[in-house]
């Protein structure tokens, strides 16, 4: 937070001070009257305002209420009213190592999906640029494929790829001299099966940033990139000088929606482990939904996904930052 | 990362000759390509194989014959159409309440100044990053209460909260791209506001519409959480259907990926259709920001 606060300040007073004029200058002509009622444009978000507050807005309500309460299956059927807890829900979470346990994968597992989804991405997108057109059609395809493929489908490709018995990765690797992979389970272990599942996620993940990133290269002056090759710059100063700092707008963007979609993954995980995933495998999101639908203390579950959210709300507070500045350019 | 060998290599060559450079260049493009592509056609590859085939410990590369059965097994497995005619149902009723729900919120935070219009936008904004998966506990009760465990109409109203944001955002961005000048001199010429959003926007933003409304429609196709755990086994939607492959005594892989490729490839299709856009729509102004 600290950093954006330091290098934007530059920026953010004319955008800042750009508003106001449309809030007070409507007023004068008396034909604009209708533009600046504001029960016109109240009405028209009516509608969408009235289905976010009932099944966004009271669930999060909900969910805080819940993880101060009792709330189990004799509740759920409302054999016993729900009774308020107090903090019992969130000491006893956090009291349990398995907990702090799943909180360090998790972030573990996220942060290597973000920086490989980043880092391959930024790659591709530079390469991109120096192929031919034909190459470039042909990535462009893979990755359009991969980026449409449903999750759950993705997911179901990538067991069969990785399938002990019959995957084709254990029989390309035992194609290597003295490698016998066949038979090797990769699920067996929870770091080798996560290792899977990060490659799932990167690969899912990586087209959007290659794509995105493109777009943001077709817009860096050549000529700036030129000057800096002029004045002896090799190609890794000017990416680092020229290139990286016109792009750092859409690279914090990308970097914080990739946080908040990672540290989400759920399907992948659950499927991929037939619904059960073992404690080895659990995350953060796959834990909630265990605590609350496996074991049945609904309440439990909602205190821990309500620490994951808080656990998000700096990155959540970068992006928008973000977003508003986009949002501000008109 | 094999492919840092050969960039190396590049990087001398480009001082030898501008052609051989691109030569490098192109031939670890031409590995990213296998590398991204292998999972769709490894699955395209088994759906189509013998299923004899598809349990060969040491797998041929390339096709090794070309059947239909594996699709036929797919199909009777456990019902298809079903599962599909619900998960149509529910995509489309979202996307074209969506659209229109969400038009009038765009059009509303795009065009009119307001007080409280920042705090509906950063609200917004705000909603959509809430982890769905956090959500899935108090939605549950929610519709539980509601009686609307297990219907469609749970589920579309559930689905509609998560495009909706989304769809308002980027119609936003599509609608501020038509200048407003448009709008005022048709309004000069006599339009009302409705006749000249009519006329005049409605048209230019159509494509924008289109683009939002397939994006939309595979969203909320695609899901899966909710689905799970929203609909029963009789009402299952068709991302719960692929599960139906895995029973226990073990999993049918190459039904599954015929079933698989089922899924997945109108989706895709209709994701090549629109991605341009969209790419478009949602880095508008990034850089420039």
């Amino acid at each position: 937070m600290s950093a954006a606060d330091t290098t934007t300040p530059a920026k953010l007073p004319p955008a800042r001070s750009a508003p106001p004029p449309p809030l007070v200058a409507p007023q004068p002509p008396g034909r604009k009257r209708t533009l600046s009622g504001s029960a016109v444009p109240w009405a028209l978000l009516a509608p969408c305002l009235l289905i976010l507050a009932l099944v966004l807005g009271y669930p999060l309500v909900r969910l805080v209420v819940l993880s101060f309460q009792k709330f189990g299956q004799s509740q759920l059927w409302g054999f016993q009213p729900a009774e308020s807890v107090g903090l019992d829900n969130f000491t006893e979470v956090l009291g349990d190592s398995e907990f702090w346990a799943v909180v360090v994968r998790t972030i573990v597992f996220a942060v290597t999906c973000v920086v490989f989804t980043m880092v391959i991405g930024m790659l591709i997108a530079l390469l991109l640029q120096r192929v031919s057109g034909w190459v470039k059609t042909l990535i462009n395809i893979a990755l359009v494929a991969s980026w449409g493929m449903p999750i759950i489908v993705a997911t179901t490709v990538f067991k069969w790829l990785f399938d002990s018995d019959y995957g084709i990765f254990n029989a390309l690797l035992s194609r290597i001299p003295g490698v016998d992979m066949i038979g090797h389970n990769w699920f067996a272990s929870g770091p080798e099966g996560l290792a899977v599942i990060t490659l799932l996620v990167v690969w899912g993940a990586v087209p959007f940033v290659v794509i995105t990133l493109s777009a943001g290269l077709t817009q860096v002056p050549k000529e700036l990139e030129e000057a800096a090759r002029l004045d002896g710059a090799g190609a890794w100063k000017v990416f680092r000088f020229v290139t990286l700092p016109i792009l750092k707008p859409i690279i914090v963007m990308l970097t914080t929606l990739s946080v908040i979609w990672d540290m989400g993954v759920f399907p992948q995980v659950f499927v991929m482990r037939g619904g059960h995933p073992e404690a080895e495998f659990q995350l953060l999101t796959t834990y909630s939904y265990d605590k609350a639908f496996v074991v049945n203390d609904y309440a439990q579950g909602s205190a821990i996904a309500l620490l994951t959210v808080l656990l998000l709300l700096g990155v959540i507070g970068v992006y928008m930052r973000q977003m508003l500045k986009i949002g501000d350019v008109e | 990362m094999s492919g840092m060998s050969s960039m190396s290599g590049t990087s001398t060559a480009a001082t030898g000759g501008h052609r051989k450079s691109k030569v490098g260049w192109n031939l670890l493009g031409l590995f990213v390509f296998v590398t991204a592509g292998f999972p769709v056609y490894w699955m395209l590859n088994t759906a189509f194989k013998p299923a004899k085939d598809a349990i060969d410990p040491d797998p041929s590369l390339l096709p090794t014959g070309l059947t239909l059965s594996n699709f036929s097994r797919a199909l009777n497995i456990a019902d298809f159409w079903g599962p599909v005619g619900r998960s149509l149902v529910v995509s489309l009723t979202v996307v074209v309440i969506g659209i229109f729900v969400g038009m009038l919120a765009a059009l509303a935070i795009s065009r009119f100044a307001f007080r409280g219009r920042k705090v509906v936008i950063v609200g917004i904004l705000a909603v959509q990053m809430v982890p769905l998966v956090a959500m899935i506990i108090p939605v549950f009760l929610l519709l539980n209460d509601l009686g609307q465990y297990d219907r469609l109409t749970g589920l579309i109203i559930t689905y509609l909260t998560f495009i909706l944001p989304f769809t308002v955002w980027t119609l936003r961005g599509f609608i501020v791209n038509i200048p407003r000048e448009l709008e005022e001199a048709a309004m000069v010429d006599g339009c009302s506001r409705t006749t000249a959003f009519l006329r005049v926007v409605f048209p230019l933003l159509a494509p924008g519409m289109v683009a939002t409304s397939v994006y939309g429609f595979i969203q909320a196709w695609n899901e899966y959480l909710y689905a799970l755990m929203l609909m029963s086994q009789q009402n299952q939607t068709a991302t719960v259907w692929l599960g139906n492959f895995t029973t226990k005594h073990g999993t049918e892989y190459a039904p599954m990926m015929a079933g698989s490729t089922l899924m997945a490839v109108p989706i895709v299709v209709l994701f090549l259709l629109v991605q341009r856009k969209m790419a478009a729509g949602l880095t508008a102004g990034a850089v420039k920001g």
